[in-house]
């Protein structure tokens, strides 16, 4: 006789209840994603309007407010897929290591003569030495700079190498302090990004590192990933400068250790500056920036730097009062005021033919830091929001009609069964969107295709079990006897044949990206929903169904 | 009265000829790949680099005319095609524009698109762009890599998953019906020039997951008849066993295509190639399983001296490896 226990039917049930539950905010889309939003301002404002609170009111708080979400590709919005030149940080780094290499190595000039930086950037630190006798000595002083990294792998690696080949002195990053640096680079650069994007306060952005070298960034509801990349885009590298020249003439060469900018003034037209590369201060100082209007009523921006920031930029406009002072922004010349008088308390503007709109961005991109190294965008994609809605419109119309053909095909087919059937393919997207909510997952376009494919597989654990119940008819063992053998004998196919779909979902999560991605999690989740619900529960309803009636003969 | 697609019982004689079944599924395959080889796919963005630009205007779309717009910014090789959806109705007349990814641009310029879209807007005031995508050329090369791993990949795990459950002959006969699956889809792609992007390659791996689910049915009948009437030659097992799945085959073909197909009709362009895929992967799928994994199952043979099942009959249990 075929039984199941009554706590597995509590249990059945109580899944079943669970899911559904989950899975009901989706039917009220709008008003739970109004109350949710209004919570959540609420919290992070710690302010509580009645509007705000009339929103979060829509939704009842004691039930579940998961809702699945909702991809680029309906919703509407901007992707863009950055790549960060890490190896700009390198040179950062060797740079900065220089000053201190040439004070120590002017200090042993008895023994290495007068020293050269031959090097133009790039991955590699070279001087030349005037005495190649002294090579030995020189790669020593070299060497007391290497500070030991602290890696993943332990081990007592250093930072640089350092090598010398006649008279030069080349001193590199090693593997381990690349390594580093690269893990630092990316972690800052998904920072400054993040904090870009909140600051213009668009709702739920995805900010992802992906592989070694990429970031992700995904804002919902963007008219156009162009306004994305000038936000993230500009590096906003802001630096002080010593000038050591001005002039019109386009010719200069610029020495090892100088940088020849143009002017990006507009009442400067034509000029150019030669500067030194080692900035006396950078944005990196700054604690604040905000758009304001210099004494003219130009629109401007106005700085503030850090205690260290402010030593060091105070102590420089002292000593160097009557000098040009030059503010490069992103290899640009900004301004390069003369400095009229020490300037103790860190504070300053910053003018330069500005529009109020300009001096905005410039404080937000101040404000958020600088990005270490620049980035090259690979992937770019922009959805309209009105494209996203009508894929909305045209996926739920297919799944209505999609699913009313699989019900009255089931009905037509299986009678009595077909319609429990039917009971548990309902319940089977219920749990499906239950789950979704629960892990909030993303729904994209292919994502829905998922759906409409589950709707149509999924009834075929249930055929499989009607199939053979069928065939265990014929052998007249009984309707009670036949139930049971059914789901017996079809379970091996049934597992053979998900799990089989199931790897290939797997497989699709792992290596899909994006909508694929969508569509693998929905094809998953289809798979284990509609296990549960053929196995379990068509055959409680059929086996409820059963124990009531009691029927002598059954038709499948 | 119910509602059947096949007879209470059949007994069709699949395998009378299944070297010719066999042989079909060959001429198909050397087809789809001719095709493939002299035709080329036509590949999406994701595959090969460039910008699509979807524009919407009230206007009928002029080809010519957006062309001569665009055909000033020297952006190479332009390709646009009207879209047409019964859901656009009069007033909305879609196009897509691609552009191939411009020389030396290692990644994307936003000045491209712009210009793209200024010049449009100069011949059609009132066009709006639904959607824009860039994909750099660096990035399309690692998403052909993955796309082609994940498929390789899949079949593999199908290929061990198979192995461990039934026998080598079983899980063989399953993969080159996976191939043949997957190269026919590829064919028809090829031959009807329809865009071949990142999607596709999710419904092949979802054909792949389909056709195996399948096969692995009518391999399980398979399986269980080989125990139950040991001396039959295995060609009548295998003619029972697919006679005896046919109804539920047809059945479970019958519910997925119905889904698909209003899908197909109803669920916008966007996804329509998608969709068309899955469509034409499940009507090969459901023909492969019977008359190209079971033909090569015939063909390869499987070795019966199960003479001491340590397991008995009941189904869903495993083989020892050695059987």
């Amino acid at each position: 006789m075929i039984r199941i226990e009554p706590w597995k039917r509590w249990l059945i049930w109580l899944t079943v209840a669970i899911g559904v539950v989950l899975a009901l905010p989706n039917v009220f889309y709008g008003r739970v994603e109004q109350a949710n939003d209004a919570r959540l301002l609420m919290e992070r404002e710690g302010v509580a309007t009645p509007a705000l609170e009339g929103d979060a009111a829509l939704w009842p708080d004691f039930l579940p407010s998961g809702l699945v979400n909702l991809g680029l590709d309906l919703r509407g919005g901007a992707h863009l897929l950055a790549e960060v030149r890490l190896e700009d940080v390198y040179e950062t780094r060797l740079d900065g290591l220089w000053p201190e290499l040439r004070d120590l190595l002017r200090e042993a000039r008895a023994e290495v003569g007068p020293i050269r930086r031959i090097d133009e950037g790039g991955d590699a630190l070279r001087i030349r030495i005037a005495e190649e006798a002294g090579m030995a000595r020189a790669v020593a002083i070299a060497r007391s700079l290497a500070r030991p990294v602290a890696s993943l792998t332990g081990g007592a690696a250093r930072d640089i190498e350092v090598t010398g080949a006649g008279d030069v002195l080349t001193i590199t990053l090693s593997e381990a302090e690349r390594q580093a640096v690269d893990e630092q680079t990316m972690r800052q650069t998904v920072e400054i990004i993040r904090r870009r994007v909140d600051e213009v306060g668009t709702r739920e952005p995805t900010i992802q590192r992906q592989g070694e070298r990429r970031v992700l960034i995904q804002v919902p509801g963007l008219g156009s990933a162009e306004e994305l990349r000038q936000l993230i885009g500009t590096t906003a590298q802001l630096t002080f400068h010593p000038v050591l020249r001005r002039t019109t003439d386009t010719d200069v060469r610029p020495g090892p250790r100088e940088l020849f900018l143009p002017s990006a003034d507009p009442r400067q037209e034509g000029f150019f500056y030669l500067l030194e590369a080692t900035p006396v201060v950078t944005g990196e100082q700054l604690t604040n920036a905000q758009p304001a209007f210099d004494q003219n009523g130009e629109p401007a921006v106005s700085f503030q730097f850090n205690p260290a920031g402010a030593r060091i930029f105070g102590d420089y406009t002292l000593e160097n009062i009557g000098q040009l002072f030059a503010i490069v922004l992103d290899e640009e010349v900004v301004s390069a005021p003369e400095i009229i008088s020490h300037i103790p308390g860190g504070s300053g503007i910053i003018t330069g033919r500005f529009t109020v709109e300009e001096t905005t961005n410039l404080a937000v991109l101040l404000r958020a830091g600088a990005l270490p190294a620049e980035l090259d965008f690979v992937e770019e994609r922009t959805v309209g929001p009105e494209l996203g809605q009508d894929s909305i419109d045209a996926g739920r119309i297919a799944t209505v009609v999609a699913f009313a053909f699989v019900l009255v095909f089931m009905a037509l087919a299986y009678g009595l069964f077909g319609l429990f059937a039917n009971v548990a393919l309902i319940l089977n997207i219920a749990l499906l969107f239950g789950l979704l909510s629960l892990v909030g997952a993303t729904l994209t376009l292919p994502g829905i295709a998922g759906i409409v494919l589950t709707v149509g597989m999924a009834v075929d654990a249930n055929v499989l079990v009607f199939e053979r119940i069928r065939e265990e008819l014929k052998t007249a063992k009984g309707p009670a006897r036949a139930i049971e053998l059914g789901y017996e004998k079809a379970l091996s196919a049934i597992v053979d044949a998900n799990v089989t779909t199931f790897i290939t979902a797997v497989i699709l999560f792992a290596m899909g990206s994006g909508p694929v991605r969508g569509f693998a999690i929905t094809l998953g989740f289809g798979i284990v929903t509609s296990v549960f619900t053929a196995i379990y529960v068509t055959r409680l309803l059929i086996v409820t169904w059963f124990e009531r009636r009691r029927p002598r003969t059954i038709e499948v | 009265m119910r509602l059947r697609l096949v007879p209470e019982s059949t007994s069709f004689d699949f395998f009378s000829r299944w070297k010719l079944w066999l042989g079909i599924g060959a001429f198909l395959i050397v087809l789809a790949f001719g095709s493939f080889l002299v035709q080329g796919l036509n590949y999406g963005i994701d595959f090969q680099g460039g910008t699509t630009i979807r524009t919407e205007s009230p206007r009928a779309v002029d080809v010519a005319e957006y062309r001569a717009a665009l055909e000033p910014l020297g952006l190479g090789d332009v390709s646009i095609s009207e879209v047409f959806d019964p859901a656009f109705g009069e007033e909305r007349n879609v196009a897509m524009i691609r552009v191939q990814v411009q020389e030396g641009d290692e990644a994307i310029s936003g000045a491209t698109v712009a210009a793209m879209q200024d010049a449009l807007r100069e011949v059609r005031p009132d066009i709006t762009f639904g959607a824009v995508e860039s994909v750099g050329p660096k990035v399309s090369g690692e998403l052909v890599q993955t796309a082609a791993l994940a498929v390789v990949l899949a079949i593999g795990a199908v290929l061990v998953y198979i192995w461990l459950r039934f026998e080598w002959q079983f899980a063989v006969g399953a993969v080159i019906a996976l191939v043949h699956d997957v190269i026919l889809t590829i064919g028809i792609f090829s031959e009807l020039q329809i865009r071949f992007d990142l999607a596709i390659i999710a419904a092949l791996l979802t054909i792949v997951g389909y056709s195996l689910n399948d096969t692995v049915v009518v391999f399980d009948r398979v399986r269980e008849n080989l125990i139950k009437y040991k001396k039959m030659p295995l060609k009548d097992v295998l003619n029972l066993s697919i006679n005896e799945t046919l109804s539920r085959t047809f059945m479970t073909s019958a519910t997925t295509l119905l889904a698909l197909i209003s899908l197909l009709v109803l669920g916008g362009d966007v996804i329509r190639g998608f969709v068309f895929a899955m469509t034409w992967g499940v009507i090969v799928g459901t023909y492969s399983s019977i008359f190209v994994a079971s033909a090569a199952l015939l063909w390869l043979g499987v070795k019966r001296d199960w003479d001491t099942p340590a397991d008995g009959p009941a189904a869903g249990t495993q083989f020892g490896a050695d059987a």
